[in-house]
C-alpha cells in the first residue's frame, strides 16, 4: 500500500491541476511576459518564407535585444542579404545595407511592411513589450489547441497605451507553460483580422519555456505563411551598449 | 453661263464677298477644329503606346490579373528567349521589354544621412543594348534638360520638376528603395546622369528612368520579364492589326485552358482550374491594356458626336447665308423673270452661283485651316499651365493631326449646306406670279 502511494499521488495530479483556481487575465498576461520578454537575449533563427510562386526562401539572422524597445537584428544568408541589419531604439527602427552603405530610418507607414517578403512586418520583427503594459484582458473561454489546454483570452489596447499594432488580439495560453500558442490579432474595429500567429514547437531553457518554431500567416497577403525557427537562443547574456548604436551598423 | 455668272459675282461685291467670306470662315473652323480633335487623340494614343502599353503588349497571365499593382514578382520567366522567339517568328514587329516599380528615391548628405526622400514611380528601359529602338521612342535627348543621357550602368535620369523638388544636382549620387520580387527591401545607389522633361505631369512630378539590366538586378529578377511591348512599323496604333496579332500569338502560346474558358472574366478565369499555367504568356492590344477599350470608344464616340454637331452646325449657318442671299435678291430675281428669263434658268443660275461660292469659300477655308492645323501639329498648344495638377497621361502640349480626312471635310458644310441653302430659298422663283410683278417691283 505504501508503494501505491506515488502512483495515486501521480493519478491525482492532473486533477489538483484542474482543480486549482483559475488564475486572472492579468495574471495569465503577467505570467505570459515572464516567458516571453527577456531582459536580454542573443539568438540565431531561421525565417523560411514560401512566396506566391510558391518557391521557398530561408533567410538566416543573428539578433541581440536588450530590455524592450532595443534590439539588432544581421541577416547572415542568403548571400544578397547577408550583412543587411536592422536596429531598433525605442520606436525608431534604422535598416542598413551593405550594398548601398546606407542606414535608412524605416517610419510610418514602412513599418507596416513586409520583412523581406515575409508574413512578419518589421514592426512585428521588433516587437518585445509586455501585453501586460498595452492590453486590458478577459478570459473568454478554454479550448484545447494542438492537445494542450489552454485559456482563451480576448485582449483590447488600453486607452492610455501608445498606438499600437494591434488593437484587439484573441490568444489561446498554454494553462501549463503560459505560452501564447495561438493568436489571431485584430485591426483596430475587433473584426478585421491581420494576422495568425501559432507557437508548433516549444523547448525549455533554464526554467523558462520559449517558441522554438512559430508560423505567421499575413491574413491579407496571397502567400503561403512564415515558419520562424529559433535554431539558438540565449538570455541574460552581456551586449554591450556601443552594439546598438547607428555607428556600430556599418561595422 | 458660268462665265457670265463669275464676272456677276466679282463686280457686285454684294453677292459674292460675304457669303465667300462666311463660308471661308465656317469651312476654316470646321477644318481646324477637325485636325485639332484628331491631334488630341492621336498624341493620346500615341503618348500611351510609347510610353505605357506599346501597340501590344505581353505578360504573363498572373502579372495581367493584377497589372495595376506592377506585381513584378509575377513576371515571365527567360525572359531573353522569350524576346528571342517573338523577334524569330514576328520580325514585322519592333519588341522591347520594360519593367515599372515603384519605390522612395533618398537623396542623402555627406554623412549619407537621408536629406530628401521622396515616393517615387520608375521604368527599367534597354538604354545600352545593341536595339536602339526602345531608346528612340522615347527620344530622351530633346526631352533632356541638364546633364547627359545616362553613359554606363548605374546611372539614371530624372524628371527635372522631381529633381526641383528634391533638391538633387546632376552628377549626384542617391539611393532608390523598392522592393525585390522576393518581397526584400532593396537599397540601391544610382547616379544622377541628367534632369528630363517628359511633357507629361504625372511623369514629370515622380518618374525616373534606369537601365533595364540595373533594375533586373536591383529587383533581384534574373532573366525574368515583366512586360514585352511590340510596335507596329506604322506611326499610329491600328487596333484591327493589333487585334489580329493578340489572337493569334495567344492561341499558339498562351494557356489553352485559360483560352478555352474566354466567357469568365480575366481574374476568374485564372482562378478557374488549378491546372493553368499562370506564368504562361499572354498578348494584349493596347486598348486592352487597362480598360482603356472603353475610354477609347467614349472618346471616340464624343469626338465623332463633337465632330458632327461642328459641321452640322457650320451646315446651319452656311445654309442660312444661301437663303438670306436668295432672299436679299428677291428683287433682282423679280426683275429678271420680268424681262423674260425662265424661272428654271434663274433658278440654276441661283445654284451655280452657290456652288461657285461654295468651292470658293471651302478651298480658301480649307487652306486656312489646313495652315491652322499644320501650326497646331508643328508648335502644338501648351496647356502646360492649366494640366500641371493633372494626372493624366496626357501630354502638356497639345497637337493637331492632318489627316486625309482634313482635306475634303470642309466640302460638306462648305458646298452643299451653302448649294441646299440656296436651292431651298430659290424654291419661291416658281411661286412668283408673273402677272404682279411689275407690282411688287413698284413696292
Amino acid at each position: 500500500m505504501k508503494n501505491l502511494l506515488p502512483l495515486l499521488f501521480l493519478g491525482a495530479l492532473p486533477g489538483m491541476i484542474l482543480a486549482q483556481p483559475q488564475p486572472s487575465a492579468e495574471e495569465i498576461l503577467r505570467r505570459i511576459d515572464k516567458q516571453m520578454v527577456t531582459e536580454s537575449a542573443e539568438a540565431t533563427a531561421t525565417m523560411i518564407i514560401t512566396n506566391r510562386r510558391g518557391r521557398e526562401t530561408r533567410i538566416t539572422s543573428r539578433s541581440w535585444s536588450k530590455g524592450e524597445n532595443t534590439s539588432l537584428v544581421e541577416y547572415l544568408s542568403p548571400a544578397r542579404e547577408k550583412g543587411v541589419k536592422m536596429l531598433r531604439l525605442e520606436d525608431v527602427l534604422w535598416m542598413y545595407t551593405p550594398s548601398a552603405d546606407r542606414v535608412i530610418q524605416i517610419s510610418g507607414h514602412m513599418l507596416r511592411q513586409s520583412v523581406s517578403g515575409s508574413d512578419l512586418s518589421y514592426e512585428d520583427m521588433v516587437d518585445n513589450g509586455k501585453l501586460l503594459d498595452i492590453y486590458d484582458a478577459a478570459v473568454v473561454g478554454e479550448d484545447v489547441f494542438m492537445d494542450r489546454p489552454c485559456y482563451v483570452l480576448r485582449l483590447r489596447a488600453k486607452d492610455d497605451a501608445a498606438e499600437v499594432t494591434y488593437a484587439q488580439r484573441k490568444i489561446w495560453v498554454d494553462k501549463m507553460r503560459y505560452l501564447p500558442l495561438k493568436e489571431e490579432r485584430y485591426a483596430k474595429n475587433g473584426s478585421t483580422l491581420l494576422k495568425l500567429f501559432e507557437i508548433r514547437e516549444v523547448m525549455k531553457i533554464g526554467d523558462r519555456w520559449y517558441p522554438k518554431e512559430m508560423y505567421f500567416k499575413d491574413v491579407l497577403a496571397n502567400g503561403q505563411g512564415t515558419r520562424y525557427i529559433m535554431d539558438d537562443i540565449k538570455f541574460d547574456v552581456d551586449i554591450p551598449d556601443y552594439l546598438f548604436t547607428k555607428a556600430a551598423l556599418r561595422e | 453661263m458660268f462665265r457670265f455668272l463669275m464676272k456677276g459675282m466679282l463686280r457686285d461685291k454684294h453677292r459674292c464677298l460675304m457669303p465667300t467670306i462666311v463660308v471661308t470662315l465656317g469651312v476654316f473652323l470646321t477644318v481646324g477644329m477637325f485636325a485639332y480633335m484628331k491631334g488630341v487623340m492621336g498624341d493620346m494614343l500615341n503618348n500611351t503606346s510609347r510610353l505605357e502599353s506599346g501597340h501590344v503588349k505581353i505578360t504573363s497571365l498572373a502579372y495581367r490579373s493584377e497589372i495595376d499593382l506592377l506585381p513584378n514578382d509575377l513576371a515571365m520567366e527567360d525572359g531573353p528567349g522569350m524576346l528571342a522567339m517573338l523577334r524569330q517568328n514576328y520580325p514585322d514587329v519592333s519588341w522591347s521589354e520594360r519593367i515599372k516599380f515603384g519605390g522612395l528615391l533618398d537623396a542623402f548628405d555627406e554623412n549619407r544621412e537621408t536629406r530628401a526622400q521622396l515616393g517615387v514611380g520608375g521604368i527599367g528601359i534597354d538604354l545600352f543594348g545593341p536595339d536602339a529602338a526602345d531608346r528612340e521612342r522615347w527620344n530622351l535627348q530633346s526631352g533632356l534638360r541638364s546633364g547627359t543621357l545616362p553613359q554606363q550602368p548605374g546611372d539614371i535620369l530624372m524628371a527635372e520638376k522631381l529633381a526641383g523638388n528634391m533638391g538633387v544636382a546632376v552628377g549626384e549620387e542617391v539611393t532608390l528603395i523598392s522592393a525585390t520580387v522576393n518581397g526584400s527591401m532593396s537599397l540601391q545607389n544610382f547616379r544622377v546622369a541628367g534632369f528630363i522633361e517628359f511633357g507629361i505631369p504625372p511623369m514629370d512630378r515622380s518618374m525616373i528612368l534606369a537601365d533595364l539590366n540595373d533594375v533586373k538586378r536591383m529587383l533581384d529578377m534574373g532573366d525574368w520579364s515583366s512586360e514585352i511591348l511590340g510596335y507596329f512599323p506604322i506611326p499610329y496604333y491600328d487596333d484591327a492589326l493589333a487585334e489580329a496579332l493578340r489572337d493569334t500569338f495567344n492561341v499558339v502560346h498562351s494557356d489553352p485552358v485559360f483560352m478555352a474558358n474566354d466567357t469568365l472574366t480575366f481574374s476568374a478565369n485564372l482562378d478557374h482550374d488549378a491546372s493553368i499555367d499562370r506564368f504562361a504568356p499572354y498578348m494584349m492590344s493596347m486598348l486592352d491594356d487597362s480598360n482603356m477599350r472603353d475610354y477609347y470608344t467614349y472618346v471616340d464616340k464624343a469626338g465623332s458626336i463633337i465632330s458632327f454637331v461642328m459641321i452640322f452646325a457650320m451646315g446651319i449657318v452656311l445654309w442660312n447665308t444661301g437663303l438670306m442671299g436668295a432672299i436679299r435678291r428677291y428683287a433682282e430675281m423679280g426683275l429678271r423673270l420680268a424681262v423674260g428669263e425662265s424661272k428654271g434658268h434663274v433658278y440654276r443660275s441661283l445654284l451655280v452661283e452657290s456652288i461657285g461660292i461654295g468651292v470658293v469659300g471651302t478651298v480658301l477655308g480649307t487652306i486656312m485651316g489646313l495652315g491652322l492645323g499644320l501650326y497646331l501639329q508643328e508648335v502644338g498648344l501648351n496647356m502646360g499651365d492649366m494640366m500641371k495638377d493633372s494626372t493624366m497621361m496626357m501630354p502638356t502640349i497639345i497637337r493637331a493631326r492632318i489627316t486625309p480626312t482634313a482635306f475634303y471635310i470642309g466640302f460638306f458644310p462648305g458646298v452643299i449646306a451653302t448649294l441646299l441653302g440656296a436651292g431651298l430659298s430659290g424654291l419661291r422663283i416658281y411661286k412668283r406670279d408673273t402677272a404682279s410683278l411689275f407690282k411688287e417691283l413698284e413696292t
